[in-house]
């Protein structure tokens, strides 16, 4: 059973063995707007926690979107490049960003449950 | 939080946003709506294909009064003032001493009225009025009229929106104008806009502003356009934004304007720094503004720098974005005139990384506006 986290940059991670995937939330999407690019890592990167990940740029502005948790990527959305419209239509589902094996497992308990986020995202 | 509402101004169509769904955000010194629930996207395409209401009474309006008005105006501009005539309205850049660009604006001559009816920018309108004022101290005086609003109805539907709340408007032709009763009200409306489409700005008292907005959202073309879609809709469009492609670093011809130089004033060379800018008009300025098209969907923003192929800097972006009626980034900039050539191949320097884009013609989108018969 997959469980899903949250951080306070707006991300969901959803961990599955020691893999993670990972893309930005609802309010976030709707924060952004009209999503019309999104830049994504490539596999094989390793990224530490809380470094440069991905970029998506709305109508509006660009937004970094940094890694959540310190590993390496095995695989981006590409569909996201063709379709970045996507992330504001799913952007909890089929708009996830990356993949990644995480370096620390334990690390993902640290994240904001879905409890503690909606919380997070009222006083916003 | 409070220190924020305090200190940001409000125009007499706020309530009217917060009850429509916008997204209101500091502007130019008001709280003005970025977007209404559709979003920025939609929005921006509404308006191509059917029409737009857009609040625009942050800006500048005043009333520039003398024995001649339009003769004083050309002290501090080098656009035909004096011949612009009744029921015409014109743009013109406001000088600086320098011959650089205090700000741009749009004058009106109303049938039977001596006063020059003048719009500025909302971010400069402050200065702007003081400067005209003290510079034409004893020959014009500048009344700002901040109890008044501006609507901007826009797009290929706006003609036909506005004739059913004021008959015979249709009859104008772009740059037209005329005071008018808008849905009961009396108004100043001109064919204009700064969205490249055809349509209208409707100068109004504050107090009607309100209703005379209802009764044009009550028009089933018409939809509520925020501040985000305006910025796309005027970069489609080629048309520059104060602060942004043009400031007091930019001269008018660095700026791509020289087309707001009327021919009589090139001429006489009478106008601020007028034998700098003549200099410059014939021998050509070390750079110039441009149009960018990015390769793939990354836009590149304000700010970016843009190199030439062996990646020496050789100008900046000044806007940029993305194009929802082209469904691609565009941008504009300023590039060293020997790369403002159509055609010329740049890099966009986005994230460390070279975005590679070239100079393309404006607009991007092209302008429909409605000739006059």
């Amino acid at each position: 059973m997959s469980e899903v986290r949250y951080t306070d940059q707006h991300e969901w991670v959803r961990l599955d063995g020691d893999e993670a995937t990972v893309g930005i939330t609802k309010f976030a999407a709707e924060k952004l707007g009209d999503v019309v690019f999104v830049e994504l890592p490539e596999a094989g990167r390793k990224i530490a926690h809380g470094g440069e990940a991905a970029v998506v740029e709305s109508v509006k502005a660009a937004s970094d979107v940094f890694a959540p948790l310190g590993g390496e990527v095995t695989a981006s959305n590409d569909a996201l490049a063709q379709e970045p419209a996507k992330v504001n239509e799913d952007p909890e589902g089929a708009a996830w960003f990356f993949k990644l094996r995480l370096d620390d497992r334990n690390a993902f308990a640290k994240l904001m449950t879905a409890e503690q986020y909606a919380d997070f995202v009222k006083g916003q | 939080m409070t220190d924020i509402d305090q200190i940001l101004k409000r125009t007499p169509l706020h309530a009217l946003h917060v009850e429509l769904g916008a997204r209101m955000v500091p502007f130019a010194g008001y709280e003005m709506p970025v977007q209404y629930s559709p979003g920025v996207l939609k929005e921006h395409l509404h308006t191509r294909e059917k029409a737009g209401l857009f609040d625009v009474s942050h800006m500048g309006q005043a009333f520039l009064s003398g024995a001649d008005p339009a003769r004083a105006l050309e002290r501090l501009t080098p656009a035909d003032a004096v011949g612009l005539r009744p029921g015409r309205q014109r743009y013109g850049l406001l000088l600086n001493d320098h011959g650089t660009i205090k700000d741009d604006f749009m004058f009106s001559r109303l049938v039977g009225e001596d006063a020059l009816y003048i719009v500025v920018n909302a971010g400069t309108k402050d200065g702007d009025f003081a400067y005209i004022a003290d510079a034409l101290t004893g020959v014009a005086t500048i009344e700002p009229r901040p109890d008044r609003a501006l609507l901007a109805l826009q797009g290929p539907a706006a003609a036909a929106a506005l004739e059913r709340h004021a008959p015979g408007m249709d009859r104008l032709g772009f740059m037209q104008v005329t005071r008018a009763t808008v849905a009961g009200a009396p108004a100043i409306v001109s064919r204009s806009g700064y969205t490249g489409e055809d349509g209208f700005e409707i100068s109004l008292a504050a107090d009607d502003a309100e209703r005379v907005a209802k009764a044009l959202l009550a028009e089933p073309d018409v939809l509520p356009i925020g501040l985000g879609a305006r910025d796309s809709l005027r970069l489609e469009a080629g048309l520059c934004l104060y602060g942004h492609d043009i400031d007091e670093t930019t001269d008018p011809v660095e700026a791509n304007l020289v087309w707001s130089i009327a021919k009589r004033r090139k001429i006489d060379k009478d106008f601020p720094a007028a034998e700098a800018i003549m200099d410059r008009v014939f021998h050509g300025a070390a750079r110039k503004r441009v149009g960018l098209r990015p390769e793939g969907r990354a836009p590149a923003r304000e700010g970016a720098e843009i190199a030439d192929k062996s990646g020496r800097i050789v100008g900046r972006v000044t806007s940029g974005g993305f194009g929802p009626t082209l469904n691609a980034p565009i941008a504009m900039g300023t590039v060293a005139t020997k790369f403002a050539g159509d055609g010329t191949e740049l890099d966009l320097i986005v994230r460390g990384k070279p975005l590679p884009a070239r100079i393309v013609p404006l607009p991007f989108v092209p302008h429909r506006y409605r000739r006059a018969q």
